[in-house]
């Protein structure tokens, strides 16, 4: 069975994001391969070695710089990558349709997994349009994992801490969550064996995707900046609750009592 | 006449308290304003909705074998109720429910879709969300023959609208594929809301040093009606499950008021709470990011000052 993963290069968050013409951001930044997609490598891993029949291949959609994220996959275990390679940041429609041309270019899929969500453009949105390209079944933030007869049993994280146990026929989409699993760190052999494993480039121009009619575009980029009052409230611990009461009613109209 | 729709999120027999203000987003003189609930009995929502301008209220309702919990389905009715009713503009809340539907209904329709909006101009058809764990904000022009938003909670203070409803009830009976198959729900009863939706949340991080400490918090957060989150090193440490965890990895939280007890404030905590209304820290280390960055700080030990803040309220509340 083939179990492809799919991941994005993203910057760090820890870094300092500078915006820079015409609404982009300046890429000079360390990158690494999204949180919730490492989870997503852990887990396709993790079902390889219950199946030696499988082959796990990661596939991104991204700059040439992508590949380093696709190499951090290879060093997780993921046996071979695609690198559909363009030269901006698709929409999520287009990213869609890329990773679709890309994985049936590849052959049949029997499970495809993601991270829930990305940290860069947070469009909560690819893994779903990904399964509805291919007419397959998707899960989103899902915490659990098993196979099961034809299809697989999964775990989804519902609204305050409520879950949902979902009974998935193959092939489908999952979408992994933080608490599916704790990724493995590679080691410096692993990183070292990743470099000889094969990554394919193609061109996305290559893939015939057709252009989609309707679009999400950019139109205006800014820092994200928001203006506190910076109030330290001295005084002995009671009398600063209390001060911190009055202002909040007072000051910010939020009334606690 | 053109109409807008606004998916309505329930729970336990009302409409979810960050709904009227999503209602709000839409609400303009130049269309009809359509609720669609997607819960058994949507009509009893009626009273609710007829004060913030919604004409109509059309009631999904599903036939079996149709399972009306499953989110699959649930998008389904809502294409078929869309195409039914004409409806090319929809916006709902980015809750947990909203990310695992509305994306759903987009892919399905091939529709554009602007997830956990902070602002939305729908005569213009732009939006503004953050990126980047809240750095940056983007102005999206979306365009396509549907559009659909998810907004973030608590964003758009709600204005109210008193008309006249008319509840229209709307039967979906599938097909369903049946690939997709809900076999279990397990209800966490420990907690009541949701933190991506409480409008107060009081969180723990670090200075929490241990699991029973979180008690102090929950009950403050009883007698203030708030929800407790925490920090990544109070989920790390496992303290609590990772569902309280607020930042990165975890919710993004905008609540009218975030109390913040004994965490540092991280980029990737902040990340997950910097559009919150007014941020309060308590804190030992005045050098903390997040005494740097709060509207409110109290310097000082949170298991003196929380329960002395449990005691004040309690005794005016009761």
């Amino acid at each position: 069975m083939k179990i492809f993963v799919c991941v994005k290069h993203v910057p760090d968050s820890a870094a300092t994001i500078r915006i820079v013409e015409p609404n982009e951001i300046d890429e000079t930044v360390t990158f690494l391969l999204n949180p919730y997609d490492e989870n997503a490598v852990e887990a396709a891993v993790q079902l390889k070695s219950e199946d030696d029949d499988s082959e796990v291949i990661a596939v991104t959609v991204g700059k040439p710089a992508a590949a380093d994220t696709l190499r951090s996959a290879l060093a997780m275990g993921v046996d071979r990558g695609i690198h559909v390679i363009t030269d901006h940041w698709p929409d999520s429609i287009v990213t869609a349709r890329a990773l679709k041309a890309a994985i049936v270019q590849d052959g049949d899929s029997g499970l495809i997994l993601t991270g829930k969500a990305t940290i860069d453009s947070e469009g909560f949105q690819t893994q779903f349009r990904l399964a509805a390209a291919l007419d397959i079944p998707v899960a989103t933030n899902v915490g659990a994992i098993t196979r099961h007869d034809e299809g697989v049993i999964v775990t989804c994280g519902l609204e305050a801490g409520d879950e949902q146990v979902i009974r998935m026929a193959m092939p489908c989409v999952i979408g992994a969550a933080k608490t599916l699993n704790t990724p493995r760190y590679p080691t410096l052999p692993d990183i070292i064996k990743a470099r000889k494993k094969a990554i394919n480039e193609v061109e996305i121009e290559s893939l015939g995707i057709e252009s989609p009619d309707s679009q999400m575009e950019i139109v205006g980029l800014r820092p994200a900046v928001e203006a506190r009052r910076k109030q330290i409230i001295d005084g002995p611990p009671r009398e600063a609750v209390a001060e911190l009461i009055r202002r909040l009613d007072e000051e910010v109209k939020i009334k606690l009592r | 006449m053109k109409k807008i729709a606004i998916l309505i999120e329930t729970r336990q027999g009302k409409i979810k308290p960050p709904m009227p203000g999503i209602i709000t987003a839409a609400q303009g003189s130049e269309h009809e304003l359509v609720a669609l609930v997607v819960d058994s009995d949507g009509a009893k929502y009626k009273d609710q909705l007829k004060n913030f301008g919604i004409n109509k209220l059309i009631a999904i309702i599903f036939r079996e074998p149709v399972d009306g919990s499953n989110p699959d389905s649930r998008a389904r009715a809502i294409i078929r109720a869309m195409d039914h009713f004409e409806i090319h503009t929809l916006l709902a809340l980015t809750s947990l429910q909203g990310k695992d539907l509305l994306p759903r209904v987009a892919a399905r329709l091939d529709a554009p879709l602007v997830m956990d909006c902070l602002k939305v101009n729908l005569t213009e058809s732009t939006v503004e969300k953050s990126q980047f764990s809240g750095k940056t904000i983007a102005t999206f022009y979306v365009t396509g023959t549907h559009r659909i938003f998810g907004i973030r909670p608590n964003v758009i203070e709600p204005i109210p609208m008193p008309v006249q409803t008319e509840v229209i009830p709307f039967e979906y009976d599938g097909p369903d594929d049946g690939r997709y198959e809900v076999k279990e729900l397990r209800r966490d009863t420990a907690n009541g809301i949701d933190l991506s939706e409480a409008d107060i949340i009081i969180s723990g991080g670090r200075g929490m040093q241990n699991k029973a400490n979180f008690q102090i918090l929950h009950e403050c957060a009883r007698v203030m009606g708030a929800a407790v989150g925490a920090s990544r090193v109070a989920v790390d440490a496992g303290w609590v499950p990772h569902s309280m965890q607020v930042g990165q990895t975890g919710t993004t939280v905008c609540p009218k008021l975030y109390i913040a007890c004994g965490i540092s404030g991280s980029v990737q905590h902040f990340a997950g709470m910097k559009t919150a209304g007014t941020i309060v820290s308590i804190n030992t280390d005045p050098a903390a990011a997040m005494m740097q960055q709060c509207d409110y700080g109290i310097i000082g030990d949170l298991f003196e000052i929380v329960p002395i803040l449990t005691r004040q309220l309690k005794s005016v509340n009761r």
